[in-house]
């Protein structure tokens, strides 16, 4: 169950904590992974640690251009049209909305859905030429429920789940899928860092008592990234422990 | 026929997998040769990209045959 054997996937984000996951596990499966982000020597770092099958595309997503490139690019470097899209990488740039400046607003509504949406784009003209398939974006819990200091990010997860619905549609009748991945709160060196009287609060409001690991994302990516996962589209899985049914 | 005719028929026979023979002046994409909607947002950007011309949505929803393509492509290149 669940093999990706022959397919080549791009994580984008493949530096961060949940990227880095996602392409391991994707690896594991028997995937050849592009690893993409900004930072270069970690991008090699996890490379090399995965060995074959695993090849590199720096690509700096705030850049139109580099995102419109960016599936030919991997596509180059693996030597092989591309099956799996990972729509991972993203930013934050949190602050009450009264104090949001627009260079804050724009920032990440330009990685988290400009760019997702430059990738889709490139990735469906030859998926749907394939008749086959998957787009996987990465969302968040609070682009259903909201969150206090993150209009922007909100706004940009929301409009995640609305741009794969309408893929969703077109890219149907091909065979190719488009889905969501929401997460949680997940353990990173990010939430690390929180005091313990917060993050006790925190897992206090999970029915499954723990904080998601990096590793529970992934496995929804792989499984909506199989061909198992044929029947499943325009869909958003959450991956929160319970915290929001939604 | 000309060469702007021959490429189109090409491209047509390429898209959407149908036999050559098919591919007359008068044949609709949608009612002759089978194609869905995706099919013919697909061949309009094949025409695009192979005569490096620009088809804007509302002319591209008036493409309907063989002949229309050719045609629009021909004024196009002539202009």
């Amino acid at each position: 169950m669940f093999s990706l054997s022959g397919k080549t996937a791009l994580v984008t984000g493949a530096s961060g904590g949940i990227g880095a996951a996602i392409a391991r596990q994707l690896h594991a499966q028997g995937a050849t992974v592009v690893l993409s982000g900004t930072r270069e020597a970690a991008l090699q770092e996890l490379a090399d640690s995965l060995g074959e099958r695993a090849h590199i595309a720096v690509a700096n997503l705030s850049d139109p251009a580099e995102a419109d490139g960016l599936v030919a690019k991997a596509e180059a470097v693996a030597g092989a049209p591309l099956d799996i899209l990972v729509n991972n990488a993203g930013l934050t740039r949190d602050t009450l909305a009264i104090r949001m400046k627009d260079s804050d607003w724009s920032q990440v509504l330009t990685v988290d859905l400009e760019s997702p949406f430059r990738l889709a784009r490139a990735a469906l003209k030859g998926m749907l030429r394939r008749r086959a398939g998957r787009i996987i974006s990465i969302a968040s819990v609070v682009g259903t429920t909201g969150n206090a200091g993150q209009a922007n990010y909100a706004a940009a997860k929301a409009g995640i789940v609305g741009m794969s619905k309408s893929l969703a549609q077109e890219a149907g009748p091909r065979g190719v899928t488009v889905n969501v991945v929401a997460p949680g709160f997940i353990e990173t060196p990010m939430t690390d860092v929180l005091p313990e009287t917060v993050r006790e609060k925190l897992i206090g409001s999970i029915p499954l008592g723990r904080m998601g690991n990096t590793g529970d994302v992934a496995s929804a990516v792989v499984y909506l990234a199989s061909d198992e996962a044929a029947w499943v589209t325009g869909t958003t899985l959450h991956v929160n422990g319970g915290m929001a049914m939604v | 026929m000309s060469d702007i005719a021959d490429k189109v028929k090409k491209i047509v026979v390429e898209h959407l997998g149908v036999d050559e023979s098919k591919v007359t002046p008068d044949a609709s994409f949608i009612d002759d040769l089978g194609a869905d909607s995706l099919d013919t947002v697909e061949l309009v950007m094949a025409f695009e990209e192979a005569f490096s011309v620009e088809i804007p949505e509302d002319a591209a929803e008036k493409i309907a045959t063989v002949k229309d393509a050719i045609d629009y492509i021909e004024k196009q290149k002539a202009a």
